[in-house]
Parts: structure tokens; sequence; C-alpha cells
């Protein structure tokens, strides 16, 4: 009987934390006012509030315990909050790269720009097609480019540890199909010359990348002459004169890519049924916004699975440390809870008193590690080699408000969970029975 | 051994506490080890006597800058290298250019540079007489259902035929497998004929996209590594070499700063689970002042009483941690499978559960200590009388 009851018990949590999960903020506002308003208005609720405010006032006395939930649970929201937040950070970094109205076209069949090769004749054909806007002289802005990989030192790294960095070669057009790109430190480039301009995240991470500097590229020695800033995965590049790139990697007239601005965001798919239907070319054509986000797909969801697999482990464990420490609590107050009981408070104010001091705990754990989450690792930067670049692509890991709620809401379930076995045995303990412990 | 029974009874005193505990004490067991699991197969990439024994040279320009064919002929007679083979990355995918699998186009002795990748002799008399051959990976081969005498597709991302098209066709003639873990990522690659690829693409031009340059002494191998690069100093093809471990090391720490990650999970885990036991720990002796006050009285000495507290806790925290480490290797499988071929976790390796069971002892003795200390200090005639 014991045994059916406590298996029903597990159905009716499971039911329930699979609806909390799928709860919008507004429904859970909804669902506290409403308990407000019950432990306000009707009189068992007012029971409940008295029975809470007595256990409530015994936690000082219990502090050592109850820090225990309390810190576990941070501990579980804080992992939790720090993994997500990297994954959403790179993500966030690939999806803010490009916009809806310009669009990157590449030789057919390249998974990425470092892969494709597009001839001479293509270059010059893809700004014919229609839909591109133009410039102040009536030319189309269209943007050829050449993506390499240059070893670079890293930064704080042994003398031969070297990482690699996307190396792109821009003609003058560059800047027109990305207009977020600003110069933040010295000039931009010569054209002709071997003059550099860094990201900002690539400064970050190699040795050697500040203005006025001078790094070798195999046998080369190119000077840096500027730093950019595009807050998008663009920062982790390195920029320098189209055709001297070309010539240093020996890639002659051909490039990776064409970028380029189109009219409206709605002039896409003319341009892209133009190149397709053009014999001269075999290309495939996108718009920059989601040749990025195509690029983050797989990367965001390893990240995410870790996130979620980790997080699941540990709040498993935080649940069995917040019963033990319930379980403790209630038997140490279990003459307390048989008094009332034997007073003539029901069974509901019972167990709703000690579900809300677990709750209340969980709550105050879930802010801890929220918090500490967010003091650490909001604007951390870290860095991992790009799906679909030949470069390192350096991010900001991003402590979203959605997220600190996704790991209040965790806090508040494993709180749930960890009070409510506790809370039904102290309801359905004989009050004879537990009068007599000691 | 003989104070077992007790302090087993000790343990199991309160059941459900205790078993509320363990599991506790399995959950931060089980994320240590399948985030260990990660760690060292990021650590151990590489690192193995072979991979100290093989040089890798490539241009120091960039990893995608191909290097001449003749650069080979001169780096076999640099003293101390035992055999020059070659490589090209071939950019290859299967099914959808978005899911890529790591294909090289090698030389024909490329694979007698690797002994430790098993390939049946039959299997190497087929590829060295079929133009078309590939030697397909272990896990590659579970995971699409090739076998051998399939024919396959694969598209190149990079490198179209001669008429344009990125298909390229193969015949599987053989599947790898490796036989140590080091080496363990050849079960998830694809082998062509350099040849084959050279012929059958405009954009190649002979060229070569990395040498494998075996060394007949692994303390001479800095040195060769210096001479090979000094063939090519101030050509326009500038070399880098160095030896395989060194150079998947490096590749390993541009993925991602892993061990930071790891660690600093790790940290929060134990931490936590630290608190837990040694709540409990310290509960489990104040209940049982009075018991033992008795075992005292009835001739059982300080030392005794302190190492039967702390058997006590390090048996609780060991039993958690070993099923802990135990169900993570009977899980990571499981997870692999589930994220559709995206992660592929190792398993547990021996190194793990040792560091596991130092862990254990550690916590133990840790979180044991203070209820420890309390129970051994106890006063006989206090702890009767309930004060």
């Amino acid at each position: 009987m014991n045994f059916l009851f406590n298996l029903g018990l597990i159905v009716v949590l499971a039911v329930f934390l699979f609806a909390w999960a799928m709860l919008p903020w507004q429904a859970v506002l909804v669902l506290a006012i409403a308990f407000a308003l019950w432990m306000v208005l009707t009189r068992r609720g007012r029971q409940a509030a008295s029975v809470t405010m007595v256990g409530v006032s015994t936690i000082r006395q219990r502090l050592g315990s109850s820090s225990v939930v309390i810190i576990g649970i941070a501990g579980v929201v804080g992992v939790l909050v720090a993994l997500l937040a990297m994954g959403d950070g790179y993500a966030e970094t690939l999806r803010k790269t490009g916009s809806e109205d310009t669009a990157i076209v590449m030789r057919g069949g390249s998974a990425s720009e470092v892969m494709s090769v597009m001839d001479h004749d293509s270059v010059v054909v893809v700004p014919q097609a229609p839909g591109i806007a133009r410039d102040g002289q009536g030319k189309p802005i269209a943007s050829p480019e050449i993506v390499v990989a240059a070893n670079l030192p890293v930064k704080n790294g042994g003398p031969d540890d070297e990482g690699s960095v996307q190396l792109r070669g821009v003609g003058d057009e560059a800047w027109a199909v990305r207009p977020n790109l600003k110069i933040i430190a010295g000039r931009k480039f010569t054209p002709g010359m071997r003059e550099l301009i860094v990201g900002q995240g690539a400064q970050r991470q190699f040795a050697g990348l500040e203005p006025g500097h001078e790094v070798t590229l195999g046998d080369q020695v190119w000077t840096v002459v500027g730093v950019f800033a595009s807050n998008d995965a663009l920062d982790s590049e390195i920029w320098g004169d189209a055709d001297t790139v070309a010539s240093t990697y020996r890639r002659g007239s051909s490039r990776a890519s064409v970028t380029v601005k189109l009219t409206n965001p709605q002039a896409y798919d003319g341009f892209k049924a133009a190149l397709a239907a053009d014999p001269r070319l075999k290309v495939d054509t996108d718009t920059t916004l989601d040749y990025f986000s195509k690029q983050s797909e797989g990367m965001s969801k390893v990240m995410r699975i870790m996130g979620i697999t980790v997080g699941l482990i540990m709040a498993i464990g935080a649940v069995f440390g917040a019963l033990n420490t319930m379980f403790a609590a209630v038997a140490s107050r279990a003459r307390e809870i048989a008094t009332l009981r034997a007073i003539g408070f029901r069974g509901v104010p019972v167990v709703v008193a000690i579900m809300l001091e677990t709750m209340l705990l969980a709550l105050l754990g879930g802010l801890l590690g929220g918090l500490v989450a967010w003091m650490i690792f909001n604007g951390y930067t870290a860095s991992t080699m790009a799906a679909g670049s030949v470069g390192q692509l350096s991010f900001a890991f991003k402590v979203s408000p959605e997220l600190l709620w996704q790991g209040l809401k965790w806090a508040l379930a494993i709180g749930f969970v960890g009070g409510l076995f506790p809370a039904i045995r102290a309801a359905r303990l004989p009050v004879t029975t537990a009068l007599r412990e000691l | 051994m003989k104070y077992f029974h007790l302090i087993w009874a000790a343990l199991f005193r309160r059941k459900t506490r205790t078993i509320l505990t363990i599991i506790s004490i399995v959950a931060a067991f089980l994320l240590f080890g399948m985030l260990d699991a990660v760690r060292t197969s990021f650590d151990q990439a590489g690192q193995s006597a072979n991979g100290a024994r093989r040089l890798q040279t490539g241009s120091k320009l960039s990893f995608i800058q191909t290097l001449p064919q003749g650069l080979g002929g001169q780096i076999e007679h640099v003293p101390g290298v035992k055999s020059v083979a070659y490589a090209n990355w071939f950019g290859g995918a299967y099914q959808d250019p978005h899911n890529q699998i790591f294909s090289f186009a090698v030389s024909d002795n490329y694979l007698d540079q690797y002994p430790e990748v098993e390939v049946s002799d039959e299997a190497r008399k087929t590829f060295a007489s079929t133009q078309t051959g590939v030697i397909v990976g272990q896990v590659l081969a579970d995971k699409y259902h090739w076998k051998v005498g399939d024919q396959i597709p694969l598209q190149s991302t990079i490198f179209p035929q001669h008429d344009g098209s990125k298909n390229w066709k193969f015949d599987i003639v053989g599947v790898m497998h490796a036989k140590d873990k080091s080496a363990g990522w050849y079960d998830q690659v694809i082998l062509m004929h350099w040849k084959y690829f050279d012929e059958g693409t405009p954009y190649n031009g002979g060229t070569v996209g990395w040498y494998v340059v075996s060394v007949n002494d692994a303390n001479q191998a800095d040195k060769v590594a210096k001479a090979i690069d000094a063939i090519s100093a101030n050509s326009d093809h500038e070399t880098r070499t160095q030896t395989e471990a060194a150079a998947s090391a490096s590749w390993m720490k541009q993925l991602a700063d892993i061990g930071l990650i790891v660690g600093s999970i790790m940290g929060a885990v134990f931490f936590t689970l630290l608190l837990l036991t040694g709540n409990t720990m310290m509960q489990a002796v104040r209940e049982r002042t009075s018991e033992l006050a008795v075992l005292k009285t009835i001739g059982f000495s300080n030392h005794a009483v302190l190492a039967m507290v702390l058997a006590e806790s390090l048996l609780l925290v060991l039993i958690g941690g070993v099923i802990g480490i135990g169900l993570a290797s009977f899980l990571i499988p499981g997870v692999s499978a589930g994220s559709g071929g995206l992660l592929n976790l190792p398993t547990v390796g021996a190194g793990s559960w040792l560091l596991g069971i130092a862990l254990m002892v550690a916590i133990g003795l840790v979180v044991g200590f203070l209820p420890a200390w309390r129970a051994m200090r106890l006063n006989i005639v206090d702890a009767l009388a309930g004060r």
C-alpha cells in the first residue's frame, strides 16, 4: 500500500516536472499570484502561512544543514548556466554575423569559404547579376574576397606554440558590404602593400598584433597597421589586401567568395535565381545571415547537449542532497510538527509549509548560483576552432536573463522534488508515534 | 578488518539517509568519469611512442597550403630519416556537404608509417591494385553500414574533377582499426590513393599537403625536424616540422580550453559533494554519541574509534564513487549514440579510474576527519549522561 502510494507520487511528480519545464514565465507568475491569494484569503492558506513562519523562524538553528541545500543547488545552477552561456555565446556570435541584405556567393558544393575556389571569370560575372545595390558612381557593390589560413604565435604560449587564424584578402568594396565594421585603432591598410588590419578577437588571442608591429607569414614580413571591431565572427579574422594575399598564397586571380550588397532583402530570390540560371557559373548563393547560422549549428548543438547532460547529472545529485537535508530537518522537528497536528492543523498546511521552506532555500541557491555564474562568466571570452573556418573563433560567454530564469526554474524544480517526500512523510506520520519521538 | 561488520552496521544504521548520500556521490563521480574520459582522450591524442617517432612536415604559411612533391626526395636524404610518406586533405563529405568526413589522399607507403593501425594483408593487397580503392575506419563502416566491396559516392567540398563535378566514386577494399587509443581517430578516417586524387582534379597539380616522416631514433626527432626545415628555408615553400605528438597537442589546444572548463566544473561538483557528505557524516556521528561512548567504555581505544569513523566515511565515498565511475563507463556509449555522431566520447580508462579512486580516498578522509576527531575526543562520562 505504502509502496503503491509512493509510486503514484513519483508518477505525479514526473508529470509535474514535465509541465514545469514547458511553462513560460507569465504562467509561473500567475501560479505564484494564485498561491499567494490562497494563502491570504482562505483559512487553510492562512494556517499554512503561519506554519511556514514557524518553520522559517527555526532555520537559524539549522543553519548548517540549510546552507548545504542552498550551496548544493547554487552549484548546479552555476554550472548549468555557465555551460549554456558558452553555447549561447558561440551561437550568438555567429548569428550576429551577416545580414539579410547581403549575399555570399561561393563555388557550388563548398561547405565553407575556405574550401571554395572561384576563378577570375566567375568573379567578374557575379556582380552583373540583378538586385545588387549600386554605389555613388553606379558601380555594383560586390566584394570578391580570398580566405586562407595563417599561422601565428599564440599569446602566453611556448615559443613553438602556433595557432591558426583566418586571413581574409579584401578590396575596397569590403567596407561597403559590411557597414558595421569600424576601425578602432590605427588605419586601414594601403592596397598593394604587405599591411594587415586585425580584428579585436584575433588581437586578444595571438601575440604581437599591435599596430606598428611586424608579423611573419611564411617567409614574408607584414606590418600590422590597424585594429577593427565588428562584434561578430569577423572579429577573429585578420585582413589584408586581396591581391597581395593571393600572391603570397599563390592563388593567382582566383577568389574564395563574392559578397554583394542587395538593394533590399526581397531582391535576394531574384539574385539567386539569376546566378543559378547563368550557364557560365556553378555557384551556391546564400544570404550571409544564413551562411553563418548554418556554420554554427553542429557546434552549438554539441555544447547544448553537454550542458544539459552535465546539469542533469548534477541536479540528480543535488535532489538527493536536498532530500537528505529535509528528511533530517523533518525528523528533528517531528515533535513540533506532531504537536501542530495534535492541536488541529491539518495535513495540507503542514505539507505546504515544508515544501515552501525547501523551495525558499532552493530559490536562494538558484539566485546565488546564477549570480556567481553571471559575475564570473558574463563576457568571459573563450575560443575554439570554429566549424567551417580555418581559424579560431573567439566568442564571449553570454549570461542572458533567459538563461538565469532557466537556472531558477531548475533550482525550484530541485527544491520541489527535495521537499515533497519529506513533507508527505511528516504529514502521514501517526501523531502518537511522532509525539513519543525524541 | 575484523571490525568491518561493525563499520558496515554503523553505515547502514539509517538506511534512507545513507542511500540518499550514496546517490549524490554516484552522481558526482558519474560526472567525473565522463569528463575525465573526455580530458584524457584530448591529452592522449598522438601521445605514444609511435607518435614521438613520426614527424609531420607542413607548410609554415598555413595548414591549408600545399608543398611541392619533389621535397619528399630531399627529406629522404636527411640523416636519421627512415622513410617518408605524404598525404593530402580531400575534404570529403557523404550525402550532404555539411556532413564532412576526414578523408585523406595518401601515398602508397602511408600505412607503413602507422603500425598501430590494423589493416588485413588481403585488404592492403587489394588496395595496392585498385585505383579507386579506399580503406575506411571501423567506426565509419559501422555507422553507415558499409562493407568491403561497396561502391560509395563522396563529394569533395574542395576538389572538383576535370569535368567540374564534385562527386567522386570509390570502392571500399578494406576496413582499418586502431590498435591503441592514441591513434583512435583512424577509426573515423577514409584513405584513398594520392595518385587517383591528383590525376582526377585540376586543382592539385602534383602538390602534397603534408609529409609524414618516420625517424630511426625518437631522441633525434628534434634534430631531424630542424634539418628538414632547413632544406626549404628562404624558399617560397618554407616548412614547419613537429613531432606528431606536439602537432596534435597544439591542435587540441586550439579546439577549446577543455581543461579549464572541465576543471571548473569538477571543482564546483566536488565542492558541493564535500558539503553534502560532510553534513551527513556529522549528523551520523552526532546521533551516535552515546553508542560511541559505550564502545569506549567496553575498551575500544580512542584511536580505534577514530579509525572506525574514518573508515565509515571512506567506505561511504568509495561505494558511491565506484558505482558512479562504473555507471559512467556504462553510459558513455549511450551518450555518444544519442548525439547522432556529433560526440564520440572515449571509454573510461585505467588512468581515470586511478585518479577517481585517489579522489575518493581524499574526499573520504577530508569529510570524515572532523566527526572522527570529535568521536576520538569524546568524554565517556559526559557522552553517556547526554551532556
